[in-house]
């Protein structure tokens, strides 16, 4: 197995500490950065590097970085995405608990790469515990002279905001969360402009995700040519896959870039549970196009996925044994959407409202042959027609299931038993 | 008055905390939350009238967010996750498990005042499911032995 990065000390229990994470060779990265380079150089060793953004997206991080505006009088923001809340991933969570200060130095040091003196670390509001350690992290970084005024001598200024969440998932969504930081509902916003030239009170504004940002710090250290010497060709770096469903071992799995989906099952994973077959896996958080059993020969990276027709989003590998019900497993989808949608777009607003309201039906054994093709039909009317990606991320999972499994969703309509369930049993 | 003087000298100190007024908005539905355990709109308006904003903009905003209950719940508040993740490990019968031990349904709270029961969307916490939040605290990887001894811990907690 490949060396971990980000997850190298997840069994240290100080790590979280400072005086452990300096001994571990903390803030090294920080001291270099701000030495030997200037805020350009690190831009183009970011560029460099290949790294690119973990939320979901995938776009290049020193890419966005150099989008700023050269020359402007306006303040720069930098926002930490710690808004994780995509159903199956569980990734962004542990990395703030066990290691804070990772994240933080790689914040401090983004901050000084793209000239940015105030920093909003946004943590979804029911991680009061990742709220607590990156506050105190902050507190002994402030002590150490890592964040405030003249950081280590460098003349750099840093101040840096825990700004904590509300319940929504929408926020995640980067135009969204600025609408929530500046106040008001978490609606988005039509881009361009992009946050890169207007963003936060319409001044230039970076928003990148909490394990991109975690491996900052190393890639200072190690150097761009070692980075992009990990993973796959356009996929570099490791990964964190987060596991979850009817595997015997679930959990954060640190992994290079490009592991096969079927040993991330099989072998970290230990397989599947109560000797059930695989029916079915989300390979990239619960928005993501749904894989069949027989497709999980596919490396887990950007592209790879992309050639199945799927994706890499998040990592949150969602598994599902042959016992599943798809149309209740469905459901379980859709009314996270419904719930989650904003009410901006209406295709987003009504169309999830209707899918959930079809597949309920559905379930009861009320289902009308037909409500399979207008299932499909509502969902690739949402796909494309709204102003953030919620939308497609409720109707992709739709389309998907109902391209692969679409027998179950004719059976049911027609009266069939369903094939399963979604009641499993808590012992 | 409705606010602690001491919630009231925090919301003052957030009025130019950020670069611009509203962005205090959130941390103050924190801080307001955080004292009554709900958002009660007489609390609100107080909120609003001392960070200085309009007691429209404080309400817009605060009822977008579902973090917090808008009505006085119970000391517990039981938050179960039904969604993917957690379903493959058994949430739904979770679900049905507490409704029996605390004899109410999903949405509901206890004569005594003691738990309020919800059901919500993903924690991030998919790795250790089934889970359940309660208050601010994350339970994971439950089974029907540990919930028990929870609910009587909390239950005797009176």
């Amino acid at each position: 197995m490949t060396n971990k990065i980000l997850f190298k000390y997840i069994d240290h229990p100080d790590q979280d500490k400072i005086a452990t994470y300096i001994e571990n060779g903390g803030y090294l990265a920080l001291r270099k950065a701000l030495k030997e380079f200037k805020p350009e150089e690190l831009v183009e060793l970011i560029k460099k590097s290949g790294l690119r953004g973990r939320g979901g997206a995938g776009f290049p991080t020193g890419l966005k970085w150099s989008f700023l505006p050269k020359n402007m009088n306006k303040p720069i923001y930098l926002i930490i995405n710690a808004d994780e809340s995509e159903p199956g991933t569980f990734k962004d969570r542990q990395l703030m608990e066990y290691n804070p200060h990772q994240l933080l130095e790689g914040t401090i040091i983004a901050a000084y790469a793209i000239k940015c003196h105030l920093v909003f670390i946004y943590i979804r509001g029911e991680f009061a515990y990742c709220a607590q350690q990156i506050s105190r992290a902050i507190q002994e970084a402030s002590s150490h002279g890592f964040v405030g005024k003249n950081i280590l001598g460098s003349g750099f200024d840093l101040d840096i905001h825990i700004y904590r969440g509300g319940g929504a998932y929408i926020y995640g969504e980067e135009t969204s969360l600025m609408e929530s930081i500046e106040g008001r509902r978490a609606l988005s916003r039509q881009k361009p402009p992009f946050p890169a030239i207007e963003g936060l009170w319409a001044c230039p504004t970076i928003i990148n995700n909490v394990e991109t940002i975690s491996n900052i710090p190393h890639i200072i250290n190690n150097g761009a040519e070692w980075f992009a010497s990990i993973g796959m060709a356009k996929s570099v770096g490791t990964k964190i896959y987060c596991l979850s469903g009817h595997v015997k071992r679930p959990g954060n799995y640190e992994l290079p870039m490009g592991v096969s989906l079927r040993e991330l099952i099989y072998e970290y994973g230990g397989g599947i549970i109560d000797d059930y077959a695989l029916k079915a896996v989300i390979p990239g958080g619960s928005s993501v196009p749904i894989l069949r059993a027989d497709e999980i020969d596919v490396k887990m990276d950007f592209e790879s996925l992309a050639e199945k027709g799927s994706m890499l989003g998040s990592a949150g590998v969602i598994v599902m044994h042959d016992g599943t019900c798809m149309v209740a497993a469905l459901q379980k989808l859709v009314k996270f959407y419904e719930h989650e949608s904003c009410g901006k777009c209406s295709p987003c607003r009504e169309g999830t409202n209707w899918m959930n309201k079809i597949l309920k039906r559905m379930l009861a054994g009320e289902g009308r042959p037909e409500d399979v093709d207008l299932l499909y039909d509502v969902a690739s009317n949402i796909i494309g027609n709204t102003v953030c990606p919620l939308g497609d991320a409720a109707a992709m999972p739709v389309m998907s299931f109902i391209r692969k499994f679409r027998d179950e969703f004719d059976n049911i309509c027609g009266g069939g038993k369903p094939y399963g369930t979604i009641s499993f049993p808590f012992r | 008055m409705y606010l602690s003087e001491q919630t009231r000298q925090k919301i003052m100190e957030l009025r130019d905390r950020y670069p611009a007024r509203l962005a205090a908005v959130l941390p103050v539905l924190h801080l307001v939350y955080d004292e009554f355990g709900y958002l009660g709109t007489d609390q609100l308006d107080e909120a609003a009238d001392a960070l200085g904003i309009s007691r429209l903009d404080m309400n817009e905003t605060a009822s977008f967010y579902t973090l917090f209950p808008k009505h006085k719940v119970g000391k517990y508040l039981i938050q179960v996750c039904d969604n993917i993740s957690c379903a493959l490990r058994g949430a739904d019968n979770l679900v049905s498990y507490l409704e029996s031990k605390l004899g109410i349904k999903v949405g509901g709270t206890t004569p005594d005042g003691l738990f309020t029961l919800w059901t919500v969307e993903c924690l991030g916490s998919c790795g250790t499911a089934p889970m359940m939040q309660v208050n601010d605290k994350y339970y994971e990887r439950l089974t029907r032995e540990k919930v028990d001894k929870l609910l009587e811990a909390w239950r005797n907690s009176k």
